[in-house]
């Protein structure tokens, strides 16, 4: 299986999202430079943390120009799989395959530590191996990770099911305490209506060996895997 | 002699200086070329105080790939990889604009290591401001931090530690060095060098503006009341800038396309070009006309001094150009050809080809003028020196002195700093910054690299010479807990004006100091610099001379942590505690007193004890490890207690000390060469006997156990809280100074 690592001349986590697939998960991983126009027979396309054009303006809102975000757009409205990181969750933003938008942590300052998300949907191609209400300890590092939508868009994600991950304490319960940077109903990552784009705040590659303080992201990328594995099965059928 | 004086004083040169500059160019200099010595001989760049002094320090090895001079120094770690490492200062311009000062501060030294051809993997920090209660400092403060943060984050390099410390004497002038280190493969490694007649000189980077004109004259300055109007002389940092600079840069010296390469920073241009020809033995001919520039009507003489930040100077092989101007265009930045390599040694400066400054490179560079300024003994060291416990009082009980040290902020909790830097991005980072020396490890090999960067400034200020050689021992035993063999160090000397002969003699104790422990050690110092006049109104900081050390891991799985990992380990003590309060940060925090002598140190018990640590880490034997400095015993105990919440009960011997301090100096004391380590049961007896025949001083204190921190001295109980309140206390100090009833001062 072959991951595309998207790389804007900002992106800073394209290096650890391109690890954690070919040396952790040991699976194909291809960087894909901004100006290119081919996703190169990708299966899974990612969207990786960063400044991806210093962000000077409004994180994302240049990156979605890029050439390559038209290939990436194609992939989705394909079904394609592509998670958006942290920068890459903003870049979906802006360029309109998920709802909402991104506001300036509620404490003003930049983020980094590690925060508890419950996942609650596992039909995403980024959830499938997880269990339903399973908590993962990942980091943040963010200074703009404040999510924010209308009420009714909210309440559409609530009920369609879109909201993929929430900030929770340790016992699975979203809580203010537990919320690092306001967002609103505790919204850590959500997916699209089709559910095959998700983007996130939390860094997932950051999270895929013990030796670093945690494993629990590695569970985002080796559901690509089962994802595309079954796939495939299906496909065979 | 036709100049006026207070164009020299502009300039910061003395009359005997701009005779010399008369001498060398053997007529009277343009202004372009007044412009150009008056920032190549500023102390900033000429080190012309300090450089008589720093030739004393041991800067070779086995390990040494690359010593003093070069924009960083690099030592082997094996596999054929470097690490590449630099600390510097930016003090002045962090006082005058926070933010923006301490952001290009980060700039430049990741700016030092790329240029080497090494990839930045980790940055520190070591910072020291004026007390927190004053509204200015915490704004100060803040803003160093966010400064920090908003460049570091935003390149992609992980912040994973270093050290905030809080004195009155900085107050009026916080210190800010930025430390950086990164990877290289040896045969890549580039330097600032230009040769070979005729190969093209390129500009590459931010266009050129009026920020950052002086820079370096202004950083070898006192403050005074003034200092807020050379704000113009701070510049602004752009990191996205920095980063397609460091992309393209790295990938432009795949290539070996170039011949060298060296960044723009405090003289900008200048500094650039007189150095890389001085360094090759050549010449450079540049046009200031076809330099990028941002403004108009810009003179050749501020093009020259412009220090506008994330700009780049090469010197591509001739026939490669269209090579390296294409990698740059990928990134969207635009190399442009401004001149060429010379044979001789001159650099000759161009206005639209005519030439408006022809100075010979080593007279600014190697040639500038070189004192050995007069020194002598303060003062105020006899009388500081003067201990007596006995007029302090009757001490606070154990348990309320150690919850105070807790809260103070140079020892609590610096999570509200290192939480807005991001400290994990490379997915590199094993131990997370606040918990000891900072560990990264090196990806495609089994190893793993520890840095700290340490110095306290009242152990200096009381003893300069015992006061440098503390610093040293702490930063390496500080890698050697992590299980490092510290294998290279970097300096950041930070004093007061050399101009006063006390503040020279302070300076020379402390290199001499510095220099005698680092041979004792056997740690090169690869490289550094040096920060003088740091003071405002006439009153100087404390001696700073802040060393950073790197350590290598053999192994990144045996990397050892801080804190107690599991219950029923045996806590054991190596090396011993004695009657020794001079300079603690009880004193100064229970008294308000900056006094008595620093601890004594034994430089080959250091050594051993560190043989012990490495050894024991690499045998598996120790599994946590905390150095005991600031706040002596009992804060290491608590500080061990913290991250795994596990509790500790231990019993140690009483020191005897002045009358009613026993217990003061047996928990308090700061004496060196002690670190509390833990091991598993069946462990110990390995422990004791490997420190048994290294001679260190080993002794079985007690147990990991429980939710509480207990310590007895000879059997009585004299401290015995939750850990909650313990850890509670540490982690939010500094937060509370921020809280808005605090902050309505």
């Amino acid at each position: 299986m072959k991951f595309a690592v998207v790389v804007f001349p900002g992106s800073n986590s394209d290096h650890d999202a391109h690890y954690a697939a070919q040396q952790v998960l040991g699976q194909e991983a291809e960087y894909i430079w901004h100006k290119d126009t081919s996703l190169k027979g990708a299966d899974v396309v990612i969207l990786p943390g960063g400044f991806a054009h210093g962000d000077y303006l409004r994180t994302g809102a240049i990156a979605r120009f890029s050439p390559i975000m038209a290939a990436v757009k194609t992939f989705a409205d394909a079904g394609g799989p592509v998670l958006g990181i942290c920068n890459g969750f903003q870049v979906l933003l802006e360029a309109g395959l998920l709802p909402g938008a991104m506001l300036r942590n509620k404490s003003v300052k930049f983020v980094c530590e590690h925060v508890i998300v419950k996942v609650e949907q596992t039909d995403t191609p980024f959830t499938l191996a997880c269990r339903p209400g399973q908590t993962l300890r990942i980091p943040i590092a963010h200074g703009e990770g404040n999510y924010y939508a209308d009420p009714d868009v909210v309440a559409r994600l609530e009920k369609n099911g879109q909201i993929v991950f929430r900030y929770t304490n340790a016992a699975g319960v979203p809580t203010d305490d537990s919320n690092p940077n306001g967002s609103v109903a505790n919204i850590a990552g959500l997916c699209n209506e089709q559910r095959n784009v998700v983007g996130l705040m939390p860094h997932p590659e950051r999270a895929c060996e013990l030796a670093l303080g945690s494993a629990d992201g590695l569970i985002v990328f080796e559901s690509a895997l089962k994802a595309m594995t079954q796939g495939a099965v299906a496909a065979a059928r | 002699m036709t100049i006026a004086t207070d164009v020299l004083e502009r300039h910061g040169l003395t009359p005997e200086e701009y005779q010399r500059i008369v001498d060398a160019l053997m007529r009277e200099p343009t202004q372009t070329e007044l412009g150009i010595f008056s920032v190549m001989w500023s102390e900033h760049c000429s080190y012309k105080s300090s450089r008589v002094h720093l030739k004393t320090l041991p800067t070779t090895g086995p390990r040494v790939l690359q010593g003093p001079g070069e924009n960083a120094g690099a030592v082997d770690i094996g596999d054929g990889l470097a690490a590449v490492f630099k600390i510097e200062s930016h003090n002045h311009p962090s006082f005058i604009e926070p933010y923006q000062g301490a952001a290009t501060g980060v700039g430049g030294i990741i700016r030092d290591i790329f240029t080497m051809g090494a990839r930045p993997i980790a940055l520190l920090n070591s910072l020291r401001f004026g007390p927190l209660e004053d509204p200015l400092v915490r704004r100060t403060f803040a803003g160093v931090v966010a400064g920090i943060a908003g460049y570091g984050n935003s390149i992609g390099i992980p912040t994973v530690g270093g050290e905030v410390a809080f004195d009155d004497s900085y107050t009026g002038n916080p210190l800010v060095n930025v430390f950086c280190l990164g990877i290289a493969a040896h045969e890549d490694i580039i330097k600032g060098v230009a040769s070979g007649a005729g190969n093209p000189v390129y500009y590459v980077g931010a266009k050129t503006g009026r920020d950052g004109i002086h820079g370096a004259t202004m950083a070898s300055a006192e403050f005074d009341e003034k200092s807020a109007e050379k704000r113009p002389a701070v510049q602004v940092g752009d990191p996205f800038m920095e980063k397609l600079l460091l992309e393209a840069c790295l990938e432009v010296m795949k290539t070996d396309a170039l011949v060298g390469i060296q960044d723009m920073g405090a003289a900008g241009l200048t500094c650039s070009t007189c150095e890389m020809g001085s360094r090759g033995g050549a010449g450079v001919d540049i046009d200031v006309s076809l330099v990028p520039q941002r403004e108009t009507g810009m003179t050749p003489y501020e093009i020259m001094l412009s220090e506008s930040q994330e700009r780049m100077l090469m010197v591509v092989k001739r026939g490669r150009e269209a090579e390296v101007e294409e990698i740059f265009e990928k990134w969207d930045l635009h190399a442009v050809r401004v001149g060429e390599v010379t044979t001789d040694g001159r650099l000759r400066v161009r206005n639209h080809g005519e030439v408006v400054a022809e100075i010979p490179n080593r007279s600014l560079t190697d040639d500038a003028p070189l004192y050995r300024r007069p020194m002598s003994e303060p003062a105020y060291i006899q009388a500081a020196q003067q201990l007596s416990l006995a007029s302090l009082g009757k001490p606070a009980a154990p348990a309320a002195v150690l919850m105070r040290l807790l809260a103070s902020p140079t020892i609590a909790s610096k999570r509200w700093v290192y939480r807005q830097y991001d400290h994990m991005v490379r997915t590199n980072t094993l131990v997370m910054p606040g918990m000891g020396a900072a560990v990264v490890r090196v990806k495609g090999t089994r190893r793993a690299l520890a840095m700290s960067v340490d110095c306290n400034g009242r152990f200096v200020y009381l003893d300069p010479y015992a006061g440098a050689q503390l610093a040293v021992a702490e930063a390496s035993r500080n890698v050697a807990c992590a299980g490092a063999t510290p294998i290279g160090a970097t300096n950041c000397l930070n004093f007061g004006n050399p101009e006063k002969p006390e503040i020279m003699w302070q300076f020379a104790r402390a290199v001499e100091g510095m220099g005698a422990a680092c041979s004792a050690l056997d740690i090169p110092i690869t490289g550094g610099n040096v920060s003088l006049y740091n003071e405002t109104d006439g009153r100087a900081v404390l001696p700073t001379p802040v060393l950073g050390v790197v350590g290598l891991v053999d192994d990144a799985e045996a990397v050892v942590r801080r804190a107690f990992q599991a219950e029923g380990d045996v806590v054991v003590m190596l090396g011993e505690t004695r009657d020794e309060l001079g300079g603690s940060e009880y004193l100064k925090v229970m008294h308000g007193l900056i006094r008595g002598v620093p601890p004594a140190l034994d430089l080959k018990r250091e050594a051993a004890l560190q043989r012990v640590l490495v050894e024991g880490a690499a045998r598996g034997a120790i599994r946590s490890a905390q150095d005991c400095s600031e706040g002596g015993l009992a804060v290491t105990l608590a500080e061990c207690c913290v991250g795994t919440g596990l509790g500790a009960g231990v019993d140690v011997q009483s020191v005897a000390s002045a009358a009613g301090f026993d217990d003061v100096s047996t928990l308090f004391a700061e004496s060196a060469s002690r670190v509390v380590v833990s091991v598993a049961p069946a462990r110990e007896a390995e422990l004791l006997s490997l420190a048994a025949r290294a001679q260190v001083p080993a002794r079985r204190i007690g147990v990991v156990t429980g939710d509480r921190v207990r310590i007895a001295i000879d059997g009585r109980t004299v401290i015995d809280e939750p850990l909650a309140d313990v850890e509670r206390t540490w982690a939010t100090a500094i937060e509370r100074c921020f809280e808005p009833a605090n902050a309505i001062a």
